[in-house]
């Protein structure tokens, strides 16, 4: 088997306040493939984007700070490298596109400098090299009129339009991984699934590893091709795009879907899991679902389940004492 | 940019003729017969009323203002009646006292107030951080003429460094050319006078650069605290871009424009003269020229001071706006 681009072994990402620390990532363990599309789902606070900004390094500290584990890419651990080293990594190594195209790019830079700018900090060449490879990046993700946009200020461009420039800026470097963090949801639908369909294009041409955060299982069926399912700062299932749909082991997941709404059958109210997500660092005892889970029972209350593999191969896995079946334990 | 700037300048001729027309209605509120000054408590009355037809103090209110606005149009200021000498003469080198001055005290509040907001907005929350912000506290709530005063009696009286006083050495006089000392002794290859000249700005520079210091460096420190916070920083820093570029360059940028209208406002006080600091320093700047002016009675001179001032204060505010179109693309369309 090809080793990953990226392992992330054990990862614990903590927030220290007055009231002590708050782990917003506990111990989380993934690992991407090349050319690879991995698919981050949770709801809001769940700790999806602080599982990006730790990869990037850029977690705000104070008051973030990065516990314990390993983030290996190509096998060099991140965790303890320098601040001069991580600068080499990001843009170059990894590279990431966020949420919200409006407010992404500086509004005082134009497009063309913010690219160069980009291109600059990692490879050696002259301005007009830097020129020709923005525009060629401007041109790859579909944008028409990609030398005039290189003079223009962002604020010309609609939302669409940014977040392909900054696609284009994320893979001018040719990384390696690129981390998409919510990239389409501040989009409306057609742009979404343009921007879907260019990334998933991207991904095939320059085999560049994908993780795709999102809270949109649209999304994750769309373009991934495996899946994490985060709940509460830790993963509760593992699986292939299909087996996720098809074969949904954790009750969250369960739960998870049946709150997408079906075209085919009728319904009058839309499934959602009762009660909400938990305050970060507010259970510390046994399953952090149990509140809201329909199959709770006594053991969940008191212990804090493994992750079980639920076939032989452990291709799929699942944070359930309902799947104990003695034996299949990955006690991590 | 030219249309945006054009259009910024047109709109100041409307400013500017409200200004003429306060100031010269303010000279007029201000009680006291100038003839009668002039002449003293034993003149005649009919030497009064020559002199205030003399003076043209006798026509209608719009009649004088006419004929002052005219002479603004071709340069004439007016005649000082203390002096006898044309006014546009008479300021420029109170001007450039103030002018020199001022530019010095300003060059020092934003180089170390913005250098200092931005250091303390990086390392939030630092010893840096506290220090800074505690001194700044101190610099606005600094009555100047006392910081001025206590200035004198370290550096000049008890350490010696500096002059107490004045713009230039006694016995080692500057022949002006452009009144601004600076220059004059730069043209003049006389580097003897000019580190001279820099030796008497020191302590008038730090005293007025104080105040504007102080509130330069709070506005850049909450204008960076909430810049860097922004999504684009994100992007800039997950590009692989040195801490130092981000904050010089993406985010400086960002933030410096509520900076300037700062900038812009304490520079135009400045140059309004700082009565106070050149009395300390006995600088001969416009606070000076005009103080005198207003316990002569001298009209013209407090008219054309005050009007000089005020078109300063419009200039430094256009060129603000200017640079703030040229800083932010998008402000010229909105």
């Amino acid at each position: 088997m090809q080793a990953p681009v990226l392992d992330v072994k054990k990862l614990k990402t903590s927030f220290f306040s007055d009231d002590g620390e708050i782990p917003a990532v506990d111990d989380i363990s993934f690992s991407v493939k090349k050319g690879e599309i991995l698919g981050i789902v949770g709801e809001s606070g769940c700790g999806k984007s602080v599982t990006s900004l730790s990869i990037m390094k850029l977690v705000p500290q104070p008051p973030g700070k990065i516990v314990s584990g390993e983030i290996l890419l190509n096998g060099e651990n991140l965790v303890p490298v320098s601040e001069r080293r991580m600068r080499q990594i990001r843009g170059n190594e990894i590279a990431m596109i966020f949420q919200e195209p409006m407010t992404s790019l500086n509004p005082l830079f134009k497009i063309g400098e913010q690219l160069i700018e980009a291109i600059k900090i990692h490879k050696k060449g002259n301005k007009k090299e830097f020129e020709k490879q923005a525009v060629d990046m401007l041109k790859l993700v579909g944008l028409p009129r990609a030398e005039g946009i290189m003079n223009e200020y962002p604020h010309q461009l609609s939302g669409g339009m940014r977040q392909r420039v900054m696609i284009a800026m994320a893979l001018s470097c040719g990384p390696k991984l690129l981390i998409a963090d919510e990239p389409t949801t501040a989009l409306d639908v057609t742009i979404q699934a343009q921007i879907l369909a260019l990334m998933k294009s991207l991904n095939e041409k320059l085999d560049t590893s994908i993780v795709m955060i999102t809270h949109d299982l649209g999304v994750v069926a769309d373009i991934c091709q495996r899946v994490i399912v985060m709940y509460a700062g830790k993963v509760v299932e593992e699986a292939s795009v299909l087996d996720i749909f098809k074969n949904p082991k954790h009750p969250y997941t369960m739960g998870l879907l049946q709150s997408v709404p079906d075209i085919r059958n009728k319904q009058d109210r839309l499934y959602s899991i009762p009660g909400n997500v938990p305050k970060p660092g507010s259970i510390t005892t046994g399953c952090r679902f149990a509140a809201r889970c329909e199959f709770v029972h006594d053991r969940c209350l008191a212990d804090d389940p493994p992750l079980y593999a639920v076939e032989e191969a452990g291709h799929h896995t699942v944070r359930c004492f309902l799947h104990d079946t003695g034996g299949n334990g990955h006690h991590d | 940019m030219l249309a945006y700037t054009i259009r910024r300048i047109l709109s100041l001729i409307p400013v500017l003729l409200g200004l003429s027309l306060i100031v010269f209605f303010m000279i007029r509120a201000i009680p006291g017969d100038p003839a009668q000054i002039i002449l003293g408590q034993l003149a005649t009355k009919e030497a009064v009323a020559e002199l205030t037809k003399q003076l043209g103090l006798d026509q209608p209110w719009f009649v004088q203002y006419f004929t002052y606005l005219g002479g603004l149009f071709t340069g004439d200021l007016g005649e000082s009646i203390k002096t006898k000498s044309a006014i546009s003469e008479e300021i420029w080198p109170y001007l450039a006292a103030t002018l020199e001055l001022s530019f010095c005290a300003i060059a020092i509040a934003i180089f170390v107030g913005v250098n200092a907001g931005i250091i303390s907005a990086w390392y939030q929350n630092s010893w840096f951080d506290y220090i800074a912000m505690v001194l700044a506290l101190i610099g606005v709530s600094m009555p100047i003429f006392w910081l001025g005063l206590m200035e004198q009696w370290v550096f000049a009286i008890n350490l010696d460094w500096l002059p107490t006083s004045g713009r230039e050495e006694v016995r080692n006089p500057i022949s002006s050319i452009t009144n601004i000392y600076m220059i004059d002794t730069l043209i003049q290859g006389r580097f003897d006078q000019l580190w001279d000249v820099i030796k008497h700005l020191i302590l008038p520079s730090v005293a007025l650069a104080t105040i504007p210091m102080a509130i330069i460096a709070r506005i850049t420190r909450s204008s960076m605290l909430e810049v860097m916070r922004s999504d684009y920083i994100r992007t800039a820093r997950a590009k692989g871009l040195r801490m130092f570029w981000v904050v010089y360059k993406h985010s400086l940028k960002n933030a410096i424009i509520p900076v300037l209208t700062v900038i812009g406002l304490q520079t135009g006080l400045l140059l309004g003269g700082a009565i106070l600091t050149e009395t300390v320093f006995s600088w001969p700047g416009m606070g000076r020229y005009i103080v005198d002016a207003i316990s002569a009675r001298d009209y013209p001179v407090i008219q054309s001071g005050i009007l000089v001032i005020a078109f300063i204060f419009v200039m430094i505010n256009l060129i603000v706006d200017l640079l703030y179109a040229a800083i932010d693309p998008r402000i010229k369309y909105n």
